[in-house]
């Protein structure tokens, strides 16, 4: 029921997923974070089972932290999305597997932006834009038709307040915010919110 | 008394040293030389070959140069036998990082992780060292160009030149005299690779059965690995011979003006 969202033009990759944390018929809160920072410039989007994602998200956060401080260099996007699927495919095959669903954008000096989509059973591909989840089933095609390379941050941020909107007007639950992050070569910063007051739907 | 505390690698003397390993180290000295040199442009490892029989089968394309993986070459010197499970060992720890980040080894981590093994054998009991010191070349997007030289005890570091086995000290200060740091070009390096051989190995002519060069450099960014046929290194001797013979005359020259 959860929807994740991430572009990646040609300098800087967005992540946008929404904020709502469901127990079976119930809306627990709505201001919850589901993207995880796990490098300098790699951020982590992740869905599934509650307490599965947590738990996925910070093993491979700790463990690239890890790489780190024994290398004294970071691993690149390609080797961390390489990594994240290695590991979640050799859970598949145990008796406790983890139900997720991620993304990972990162960028890095020499290759430039990526962003990678790895789904529960650990199939991985690199994709310029992607969704996840119902919200994903109305915005791909959203992001199809508007999505282009040499988007500049401010457009690919309007590009996904338009899936939300389309996600507020069509989708049946209740979806109301969305956390965005952006990934350059500066590193990771959030953007603000897209709310329905922000999108100034709700006055 | 020293015998004491030569029987078990774990054990160490009185004086604080590990025998075994010193042993070991001792055996490499009188190995088949092997020499490495960083060069702007590329580096290489040149090895002296040992086994020269005319009666040898050449199954082998190369006697001590190993490709470990698509960026990293070893040459070793020492007990073969040893050495041979031991690349194999360093081949399995590159493809074992290769499957995890699906990216290549970055040099130092594979060197690492090998002198983590040997350094085992000269603590846990019952075992005796590898008797195998290696020479690493390679390429990583860290780093660069690379070269590492590891021992038995499992130390290792990195050099700009270096040599390992028979008559490695000489080799090594003829090195120091020679390299110029910064302004190698591959080309220089072989050639010095072929000088400082032929000064250290005790043979009265260098010829191309008796070394084997394999060079490492890169192009469209891909690393390019390749071993000198005996006809290139026949050519990089040849002109080392002419230079050598010129220079002579020039001395014997200046000898006869001045006299």
């Amino acid at each position: 029921m959860e929807t994740l969202i991430g572009i990646a033009c040609n300098d800087f990759v967005l992540l946008a997923s929404d904020m709502t944390n469901v127990s079976s018929l119930f809306v627990m809160k709505s201001d919850e974070d589901k993207l995880y920072k796990i490098s300098s410039k790699i951020v982590m989007s992740v869905t599934g089972e509650a307490g599965d994602t947590v738990q996925f998200a910070e093993y491979i956060a700790k463990n690239i932290q890890l790489y780190k401080m024994r290398n004294g260099y970071e691993l690149s996007p390609k080797a961390a999305a390489s990594y994240t699927r290695r590991n979640l495919a050799e859970y598949l095959r145990s008796r406790t597997p983890y139900n997720v669903n991620l993304m990972l954008g990162g960028y890095d000096e020499k290759e430039g932006a990526s962003l990678y989509l790895i789904d529960y059973l650990a199939s991985m591909i690199e994709v310029p834009f992607t969704t996840n989840g119902y919200g994903g089933l109305i915005t791909l095609s959203i992001l199809d038709r508007y999505f282009k390379r040499d988007l500049t941050q401010e457009e690919g941020y309007k590009l996904i307040q338009k899936c939300v909107q389309e996600i507020h007007k069509r989708l049946v639950l209740n979806l109301p915010n969305f956390k965005v992050t952006v990934v350059d070569k500066n590193g990771i910063r959030n953007l603000p919110d897209i709310t329905p007051q922000s999108l100034g739907t709700v006055h | 008394m020293a015998r004491r505390y030569d029987t078990r690698t774990t054990i160490f003397s009185p004086e604080g040293r590990l025998y075994q390993v010193e042993y070991a180290m001792e055996a490499i000295s009188h190995a088949g030389t092997c020499l490495g040199i960083l060069a702007n442009d590329g580096i290489l490892l040149a090895a002296e070959k040992k086994n020269t029989n005319k009666l040898l089968d050449e199954v082998f394309f190369s006697e001590k140069i190993y490709k470990l993986n698509e960026d990293m070459v070893c040459s070793v010197a020492g007990i073969t036998s040893d050495a041979n499970v031991l690349t194999s060992e360093l081949r399995l720890i590159a493809q074992r990082y290769l499957l995890q980040y699906g990216e290549s080894i970055p040099c130092e981590q594979l060197v690492s992780w090998l002198c983590d093994i040997k350094q085992a054998y000269t603590q846990y009991g019952g075992k005796r060292p590898f008797g195998v010191s290696i020479l690493y070349m390679g390429w990583d997007k860290h780093y660069g160009y690379q070269l590492y030289q590891s021992d038995p005890s499992g130390n290792y570091s990195g050099w700009k030149a270096t040599c390992i086995g028979n008559n490695s000290a000489a080799a090594i200060s003829s090195l120091k005299q020679e390299y110029k740091e910064h302004e190698m070009t591959l080309k220089d390096a072989q050639a010095l690779a072929i000088k400082v051989l032929s000064k250290t190995l005790d043979m009265t002519k260098l010829t191309s059965e008796k070394v084997e060069i394999a060079i490492l450099t890169r192009q469209n960014d891909k690393t390019i690995i390749r071993i000198l046929s005996p006809k290139e290194v026949q050519t990089l001797i040849s002109n080392y011979e002419k230079a050598e013979a010129e220079a002579e005359a020039a001395k014997k020259e200046k000898a006869q003006k001045s006299s």
